[in-house]
């Protein structure tokens, strides 16, 4: 090559070409593959919603399977506030619209707490009631409940998020028809502890929440996560040993939204069936 | 760094060695110690580690060719950053495509694809021999590389998964729980056996490494320093 290599002009020329080149390749590989990614994403919550129904059938639902058949199954999609306001209610028949912010199922758990209640939470240290009050004072702060009928009967799928011992952590719990007793659940984490925390999503903790309640003597009674080994009431399940503070993250999140639910539940006694 | 003037046979016997080399007296993680970060955070399973390998081996081979056919035009002052970009981009891409066409492996995986980025071992080889050789022994030194970085991953992980959490998950196959359910007390744990806690975190990986080394200059007494 006749060109000096060493010289400004090309060396300014070969990374402005370099820029644009990679640039648009980049730029055109992340467009092609994003509605495939987002396909992915949105089945994956469908089949967590899905699967934390607790139905028999659902325990070895594919990602792929979820999609087509979820409206089959979740008949309603309602959006609550902290304070129990019902802010949206679609049926399986209104087609989820990616831009509705409201939309039961565009809620994103990780995002709601990361940006609103992790900062709430963070300022009202220690004050129960500075929390509670500007908790129920944030707009954005959103609640899904999933409604789903299936051979006659009800169940409720609610949402839980918090942070575990490294970052976020969250789920989706099964309710019966009661509103009290837990027909399933799934979890799932950003970065705990393999082999430790990050067992929050094996079956064999999952399953435990089935037939828990959180409900005694009319009032609210939150579950419990318990260091291993100890004898359990109905409302208290085992932590994972060697994982004590993702249990600790788990106890406090499913308290901090339970309360919200069984709040919601108790005065709307249409939903108790 | 060595220009080659005359051209070779595609598995000359310098070709072979740029295979070979690396997997054992010039190991990319024993020897040259480089990439040890992670070899250190993605073994706690199996399949996590044999993926990685398999990332990290692409974006070498890629990278060094492409760098490799570019060694006469990349002007001297920007040498690093054009590597760099090289590198990012292609690590970019596969992460993009692991997102879209295995999900589960790219949830699994995570942050790490990102910091293929900064496993030393691309750069180095990228510095080392892409630039002074050309394309097709820069892909077989990148192979390589690569398949020497695999190697001493998925005998770490092998160790990690089988004490740490007593099974052995390859990709595509599934998971074998090779001392019993944890869980269902069967197998082993009937007896009381107890998977090894610190074979999960990173520690443990650096003193099997350190073990794997002891082994290597062992049976190769050509590596012992005098």
């Amino acid at each position: 090559m006749a060109v000096d290599r060493d010289s400004n002009g090309y060396t300014v020329l070969f990374a402005t070409i370099m820029v644009i080149v990679v640039g648009g390749l980049l730029a055109f590989i992340s467009d092609s593959l994003k509605p495939i990614q987002k396909a992915n994403t949105t089945n994956e919550k469908m089949q967590n919603i899905l699967q934390a129904i607790g139905l028999d059938e659902m325990r070895d639902l594919q990602r792929n399977d979820a999609g087509p058949i979820f409206n089959d199954y979740i008949k309603r999609r309602i959006t609550i506030n902290y304070k129990g306001e019902i802010l949206s209610d679609k049926s399986a028949k209104d087609e989820i619209n990616p831009l509705d912010k409201l939309d039961a199922f565009n809620i994103d758990l990780r995002k709601e707490y990361t940006r609103y209640i992790k900062p709430i939470m963070n300022q009202n240290k220690g004050d129960e009631v500075g929390l509670k009050k500007a908790l129920e004072g944030s707009e954005s702060i959103h609640f899904p409940i999933f409604v789903c009928e299936n051979e006659g009967k009800s169940y409720y799928v609610l949402s839980a998020s918090g942070k575990g011992l490294w970052d976020d952590i969250w789920g989706y719990i099964g309710f019966s028809s009661d509103c009290k007793t837990i027909s399933g659940s799934v979890f799932d984490h950003k970065q705990e502890t393999a082999g430790l925390g990050s067992k929050i999503n094996e079956t064999w903790f999952e399953d435990q929440f089935i037939g828990k309640t959180i409900s005694e003597n009319e009032a609210f009674s939150p579950i419990v996560v318990l260091k291993p080994g100890r004898e359990k009431n109905i409302h208290q399940i085992d932590g994972i040993s060697g994982a004590t503070f993702t249990g600790v993250g788990v106890d406090e999140m499913l308290r901090r939204n339970f309360l919200v639910y069984y709040r919601f539940f108790k005065n709307n006694p249409e939903f108790i069936k | 760094m060595s220009e080659e003037k005359k051209s070779e046979a595609l598995f000359s016997k310098k070709n072979k060695a740029l295979i070979t080399g690396p997997l054992n007296i010039d190991n990319p993680v024993t020897i040259q110690v480089l990439g040890i970060c992670s070899a250190l955070a993605v073994t706690v399973q199996m399949d996590n580690a044999i993926i990685m390998s398999l990332a990290v081996t692409a974006v070498l081979v890629i990278g060094n060719v492409i760098v490799s056919l570019m060694r006469n035009l990349i002007p001297g002052k920007i040498r690093i950053i054009v590597q760099l970009v090289v590198v990012a981009a292609l690590v970019i891409i596969v992460d993009q495509v692991l997102k879209a066409y295995v999900y589960d492996v790219s949830k699994k995986l995570s942050v790490f694809v990102g910091l293929i980025i900064t496993n030393c071992i691309i750069m180095g080889r990228l510095e080392a021999f892409a630039l002074g050789n050309r394309s097709w022994a820069s892909a077989l030194d990148g192979l390589g590389n690569g398949i020497g970085y695999g190697v001493v991953l998925i005998v770490v992980a092998f160790f990690k998964e089988l004490f740490g959490s007593g099974s052995l998950t390859i990709p595509g196959i599934g998971k074998w729980e090779v001392f019993g359910n944890a869980t269902d007390l069967t197998g082993l744990y009937a007896m009381d056996y107890m998977n090894n806690g610190l074979m999960l975190l990173p520690p443990s990986s650096l003193i099997i490494v350190a073990i794997y080394i002891w082994v290597q200059k062992w049976r190769t007494p050509e590596l012992i320093e005098e």
